[in-house]
């Protein structure tokens, strides 16, 4: 805090009403004038290590390539404990079918039926699974398992190659099935409702 | 992707409980003679006439005091939440002890000295700070509520959970302190044409969430203080997003990573988990705002009240758009109402605890709260969310609770 205040003290006298009125609205005064330098610039390994979300586009997806006959070896050894068999153990979720029922009293939300992209699907996997073990499958592992569920749903054949160029290409079945929030949706608010900032896109 | 349901155990009421323990406490302290008030021995009838306990490098709660998180049903010991007792709390501030907790993959061991964040994508500076260097940075505290978007949802279809614990216990207020998210973005020289950030957890899950740098420019705060203390493990130590008055999950846990982005990512949390399902098959997404909500946590579910006579109903409301405005009672299940009075300070973004006197004349009564929020957000009926939501959106249910007083009073979770 000390130079921060000793900053805004000595610059103050100085600054311009533009810079007044816009530091009055969000940061904090010192912020606006110059930055505190602090931390270090980030290496090419040191963000490549921790940049590991795949956005819809496939930007950051590695090299490696896997099929939904190759992904079964990987999910009977590393998934099926906790997802069943056939990914249709209900503990942690129908991994598998439900596709026309969200429409219905009972929808099953499942990748095939729910999930709008397939980059989703692996850069979970490649993240998070499994449970005890996160991180711990290679791409190649990835590629396969998300090969096999794709498979499983009916989206992709047995021996269709997913890699960085098809994982993208890939149209999942309920790619169309979001609509932005539009709340508030009852009362007189909904009737009033107006543009907000949280749906800013 | 299931919901949690939330059966539990039912909790006896705050006032009948004490009493007991009063009573318990002070009969085996006669009829053991006791003088010391050590832990598993009775206390003593008279404290002034005994050496007290030692001091302590770091405070406990009475041993008397008994009210915990409870653990509802989840996939695992690591993976499901635990609620927080409103029913046993004061005020509007959270002990860091009961804040809620619910996790996707654990609570990870972070040494602070070993921990970074990341701030890189769409910026002039690509930056990686210590937490030391992210304490020296200017500060803030601010009082914000967290609630969790899958609080409440075993309501939707029938009076489900016995305890407003279970019904509404992912919510929590706390003290936060730590550095805007403005200023460090601005420290990073974010790039124009910036739309996102992608914030993003350290934990076995990854937890990551997309969001719109309007609003990451405006109150977002990376928090290492959590009540006057660093966070608690459970709560994101030793660094998290608080993203006021939005979704739990939003609000990101042992932060590591910020990505400057003109797109969202998509990933799981936000393009299917925290989704609301349409009856026409057409799920909402980016539903970030927790709309205004109130709920009674005295008299409430699994309580009783020893007889008729006067008592104060209390409870809490507040708003994911600002500040609560107004918060009525009703006595009569909706018919009537009446306006109850907000205790000092409402805050913004934070729980607003009210009060309100009530005779209770022994019949039959069913208790209800309204909240109304600074831009004028009426909360709802549950029966004008379902008409507009169906019974498949399983999140942000915020809707009015009715808790019934029985003639013997107990008191009941009901849908009026």
């Amino acid at each position: 805090m000390a130079p921060c205040t000793m900053f805004t003290r000595r610059t103050l006298a100085v600054a311009s009403m533009t810079v007044l009125v816009i530091a009055a609205t969000t940061l904090p005064v010192c912020a606006q004038l110059k930055t505190f330098g602090l931390g270090h610039a980030p290496t090419a390994e040191e963000i490549r290590k921790w940049d590991v979300t795949i956005p819809p586009d496939g930007r950051g997806l590695p090299p490696g390539r896997g099929t939904a006959a190759l992904g079964k070896t990987v999910y009977i050894e590393r998934c099926a404990s906790c997802h069943g068999e056939n990914a249709q153990d209900p503990k942690y979720g129908v991994l598998v079918g439900g596709q026309g029922t969200l429409n219905t009293d009972k929808p099953v939300r499942t990748i095939g039926s729910f999930w709008p992209y397939a980059t989703t699907l692996w850069s979970y996997i490649n993240r998070a699974q499994p449970l005890d073990e996160p991180g711990s499958l290679t791409p190649d592992q990835v590629y396969a398992v998300t090969a096999l569920l794709l498979h499983l749903n009916g989206i992709i054949g047995e021996h269709d190659v997913l890699d960085a160029a098809t994982l993208v290409k890939i149209r999942m079945p309920n790619r169309d099935g979001f609509v932005p929030d539009a709340r508030p949706d009852v009362g007189k608010a909904a009737k009033a409702r107006t543009r907000s900032p949280e749906r800013a896109r | 992707m299931n919901p949690v349901s939330a059966p539990e155990p039912s909790s006896p009421g705050v006032a009948r409980r004490r009493f007991l323990k009063g009573g318990v406490a002070l009969g085996a302290a006669l009829a053991a003679g006791a003088t010391r008030s050590a832990a598993g021995q009775p206390a003593s009838d008279d404290p002034s006439k005994v050496l007290g306990s030692p001091r302590r490098p770091y405070g406990e709660r009475s041993r008397f005091e008994t009210s915990t998180r409870r653990a509802f049903r989840g996939k695992t010991d690591e993976v499901g939440p635990n609620m927080t007792p409103l029913q046993d709390l004061h005020g509007i501030i959270t002990p860091s002890s009961l804040h809620f907790e619910v996790h996707r993959g654990g609570v990870p061991d972070i040494d602070p000295h070993k921990h970074r964040l990341l701030i890189h994508g769409m910026v002039d500076r690509p930056v990686i700070l210590t937490m030391d260097e992210i304490e020296r940075l200017p500060s803030v505290s601010r009082v914000h509520f967290l609630e969790c978007s899958g609080n409440t949802l075993s309501e939707w279809q029938a009076a489900t959970s016995t305890t407003v614990q279970g019904t509404h216990g992912l919510t929590s207020c706390t003290e936060w302190t730590g550095v805007l998210l403005s200023l460090l973005l601005r420290e990073a020289g974010m790039q124009r044409g910036a739309t996102w950030i992608l914030a993003e957890g350290a934990d076995a899950t990854g937890n990551e969430r997309s969001i719109p740098i309007a609003k990451a420019l405006d109150d977002i705060l990376v928090a290492y203080g959590q009540n006057g203390e660093a966070l608690r493990p459970e709560n994101g130590y030793p660094l998290r997003l608080v993203v006021p008055g939005w979704e739990g999950n939003v609000n990101v846990k042992w932060l590591r990573r910020l990505t400057v982005s003109d797109r969202p990512y998509m990933t799981r949390m936000e393009s299917v988990d925290h989704t609301l399902l349409m009856p026409d098959g057409k799920a909402r997404q980016f539903a970030f705002v927790m709309e205004a909500k109130s709920v009674i946590t005295f008299p409430s579910g699994g309580q009783r009240l020893p007889g008729r006579g006067v008592y104060e109903v209390t409870g809490l409301a507040w708003s994911g758009r600002g500040a609560v405005r107004r918060v009525e009672i009703s006595t009569d299940a909706g018919r009537t109402w009446r306006d109850a009075a907000p205790q000092e300070p409402v805050l913004r973004f934070a729980h607003t605890r009210f009060r309100f006197p009530w005779r209770w004349d022994g019949r039959e009564a069913v208790l209800q709260s309204r909240c109304t929020d600074e831009t004028g957000y009426v909360q709802p009926t549950l029966a004008a969310l379902v008409k507009v939501r169906g019974l498949n959106s399983r999140l942000h249910l915020n809707a009015i609770q009715s808790w019934k007083v029985a003639v013997d009073g107990t008191v009941h979770n009901v849908h009026a």
